[in-house]
């Protein structure tokens, strides 16, 4: 997220800090998986989240659980439990009863809007459905913006299975298994927007443990024309994948900006 | 009377010796390691093809009694490559864990898992995981169908000692 300050002004990044409190908007947001390669059905994994820029340390803010969707291997979706929201992190638990891939996202749509009442600056965040009865029809210099975020990781019981796309914002389409990644091997990961490749587009890899490292190591590659990109993975350990859009391709009616943005935590093995 | 009925009893027993003679034997050892806690190691001993794959699955030791499945994907090489498709308990492969010595295990050419084989280049891998303590994978290559007898042999240098790999046509 860092390498595109640039491209907010000021006034937006004063805004998304406000709006998000105890969240720099610059913090990394992750999932965290206590292992992702289960053998048997009937097993649990816990999972930390929190938006925080050292790699896996939950030292920053916590990050909310309303906006958790676990999709199971069938494709339905089940809730978690010992769900706790803490000062630094969130916490829950997920009880896998069947065999395959489970995705653990946190997905977010929501509108920023941001206008002035009488010379005073006012703003909004919330659901699309919910804009038109919280922004005045004749707001003043109103500027709204879409945001979709989706923040994710993956755990495999047993045999994996395929991880379908949603077919809006930005996501990872796993062309090799999120749960098969190994030192030394490369994988290929494919990015969609709004259900379509993303080409060009940036993709930043850090890997874990960043607190015990003086360079931050990070990798950048970007997709091709089919939004692939091929990363070979230089050890085993956690890696944090970041990447992120900005267009006026919004998908809310009356709005044009639009950022999406898509994070994942991945594990890799020794071969 | 008594040459006919020779003749047909030794009409199957010569086609017996045939088909058991050539089998792949195995020396597995587990070393005796100098640590405060010991526990028997998890091994898993199967056939690799060309493309990494699981040609044949020969022997998985690991912790029967109790619900222990769930170290299994330790042996990480092999849940990736096909552990993890496997219902295990499987009859005439999984097993419980060995203490240390050798090990050996006689697999006949002409019977499964061996006899599905198709001719080509294979290696033997023999991998081994320890709770608290490391893991380590051996891998020996070798021919496929047995043309003439080989013997080769690879060390492992900490979970795993010697492996030897005999080869008998």
């Amino acid at each position: 997220m860092k390498h595109s300050f640039q491209k907010l002004d000021v006034l937006a990044l004063v805004a998304t800090l406000a709006l998000l409190p105890g969240v720099s908007a610059a913090a990394r947001a992750w999932i965290l998986p206590s292992q992702t390669i289960i053998a048997n059905s009937g097993g649990w994994v816990a999972f930390d989240t929190a938006s925080a820029d050292d790699l896996f340390s939950v030292n920053q803010g916590a990050l909310p659980l309303d906006q958790l969707v676990i999709t199971t291997p069938d494709g339905s979706a089940v809730e978690p439990q010992n769900a706790a929201k803490g000062r630094s992190r969130s916490i829950f638990d997920l009880e896998l009863r069947k065999t395959g891939t489970y995705r653990v996202a946190l997905a977010g749509d929501t509108v920023m809007a941001r206008w002035e009442e009488e010379g005073k600056p006012k703003r909004w965040r919330g659901t699309p459905a919910e804009m038109a009865q919280n922004i005045p029809a004749n707001a003043a210099k109103l500027e709204v913006e879409q945001m979709q975020r989706r923040i994710e990781t993956y755990v495999t019981v047993g045999t994996p299975s395929e991880v379908k796309p949603v077919g809006a914002g930005l996501e990872l389409v796993p062309l090799t298994h999120p749960n098969d990644l190994y030192a030394g091997e490369s994988a290929k990961l494919k990015f969609l927007l709004d259900g379509r490749p993303a080409k060009d587009l940036e993709i930043e890899i850090v890997a874990g443990g960043t607190r015990y490292r003086d360079a931050p190591n990070e990798t950048r590659v970007k997709t091709d024309k089919d939004g692939v990109v091929t990363v070979t993975w230089p050890a085993a350990g956690l890696y944090w994948v970041d990447a992120s859009v900005e267009d006026e391709k919004a998908t809310v009616p009356n709005v044009k900006k639009r950022r999406a943005t898509y994070n994942a935590t991945l594990e890799v093995l020794t071969q | 009377m008594i040459r006919k009925l020779f003749v047909v009893l030794a009409l199957p027993l010569m086609c017996a010796g045939t088909v058991s003679a050539a089998d792949l034997t195995l020396n597995v050892e587990i070393p005796s390691l100098p640590v405060a806690e010991y526990h028997k190691p998890y091994v898993a001993i199967w056939v690799e093809g060309a493309d990494q794959a699981i040609a044949a699955n020969l022997a998985v030791w690991y912790q029967v009694r109790g619900d222990h499945t769930k170290w299994l994907p330790d042996l990480r090489q092999w849940w990736r490559r096909g552990g993890r498709d496997l219902k295990v308990p499987v009859d005439g492969l999984t097993g419980a864990t060995r203490p240390v010595g050798q090990h050996l295990l006689k697999f006949d050419a002409k019977q499964a898992p061996l006899a599905q084989l198709k001719p080509g280049q294979y290696s033997l891998v023999v991998e081994a995981v320890r709770e608290i303590g490391g893991r380590e994978a051996v891998r020996i290559p070798f021919e496929w169908p047995i043309k003439a007898a080989t013997q080769a042999s690879a060390k492992g240098s900490k979970e795993l000692g010697a492996v030897a790999l005999s080869l008998n046509p």
